[in-house]
């Protein structure tokens, strides 16, 4: 029991001086558990889906000018 | 569909933006945390904007030795689109800022900098809408165009970087620039697409807007 808890404290001073080596970037705070419950995917997918629909909006809106510019040559 | 290809390379590179932007590895770094992802969203926008902007420069000074309405339309239409990008830097720029420096509006240099710009290309529009005369219009606002292409390199370029006043921004103000420290290679990886993704969309939008303003005019003469 003894022996256990000894072990622990020096395991954690050895990871505490290992992280004090890696420096200040260890302790930041990143969302890492957010990928780690692979739910940021979601985000991504929404956003993409964002991201898709107004290029289809540009896209038909090319196609649209297009149309108007074919007919306006046309009658001339 | 020959013209077109940068249309189709900036969709590929906008959805490589989307999904390395958010699932890439970024360094972890005090204060900014997560919200270093920005530099591929917020940052984009101004490198779109100064592009747009440059585009309009050129046509003006090209119109200004040769008139023309093309040079004239495209002029125009680059500094609406800047605008957007502008405003869009502007907006998301200042949300960056309450989560990192706490404040919505600071008085970093580079802010009101940004925002002078702004100003000044607000008022290029302001003062086309405020001839009617075609010709004189495309003169005096081809003028004003490199008035204000000047303002923008002022403001945002050279008064940040040597003012007393800290700048928060990275490389103003005696800050360490991004790439001193921290621009590793993983944010190059996404940031250097990103930027050319978002530029290329702005083309697009470009592109659109002046073949409308082009029928736009053809309609009216014929009427």
């Amino acid at each position: 029991m003894m022996n256990n808890k000894l072990g622990l404290i020096l395991a954690q001073t050895v990871q505490g001086a290992a992280s004090a080596v890696q420096g200040a970037a260890a302790n930041v705070e990143m969302a890492d558990g957010l990928r780690a419950n692979g739910k940021i995917y979601v985000v991504v997918t929404v956003v993409g889906i964002v991201l898709l629909g107004l290029i289809t909006y540009l896209i038909l809106l090319d196609n649209k000018i297009e149309k108007i510019e074919k007919s306006l040559k046309e009658k001339q | 569909m020959k013209q077109n290809w940068y249309k189709v390379l900036a969709v590929i590179l906008l959805i490589y933006t989307v999904v390395a932007g958010f699932l890439g590895e970024v360094p972890h770094l005090p204060i900014l945390h997560e919200t270093i992802r920005n530099l591929y969203f917020h940052v984009t926008m101004w490198f779109t904007m100064m592009t747009l902007f440059s585009i309009a420069l050129v046509q003006s000074i090209l119109y200004l030795r040769s008139p023309n309405e093309h040079r004239d339309i495209v002029s125009a239409q680059a500094v609406n689109v800047g605008l957007a990008f502008g405003i869009l830097g502007l907006l998301t720029g200042s949300l960056w800022a309450k989560y990192t420096w706490g404040a919505w509006w600071t008085n970093d240099p580079q802010l009101n900098g940004a925002a002078i710009t702004i100003l000044a290309y607000l008022a290029y529009s302001l003062l086309r809408k405020s001839i009617d005369d075609g010709e004189k219009k495309a003169r005096i606002a081809a003028v004003y165009n490199i008035f204000a292409f000047v303002m923008m390199v002022v403001f945002i370029g050279i008064i940040p970087k040597f003012t007393g006043v800290d700048s928060l921004h990275p490389g103003k103000g005696g800050n360490p620039g991004f790439n001193t420290y921290d621009l590793d290679k993983n944010l190059r990886l996404v940031f250097y697409p990103a930027v050319l993704a978002w530029i290329l969309l702005g083309l697009w939008i470009l592109n659109l807007r002046i073949r409308t303003q082009k029928l736009n005019l053809l309609i009216n003469d014929e009427q």
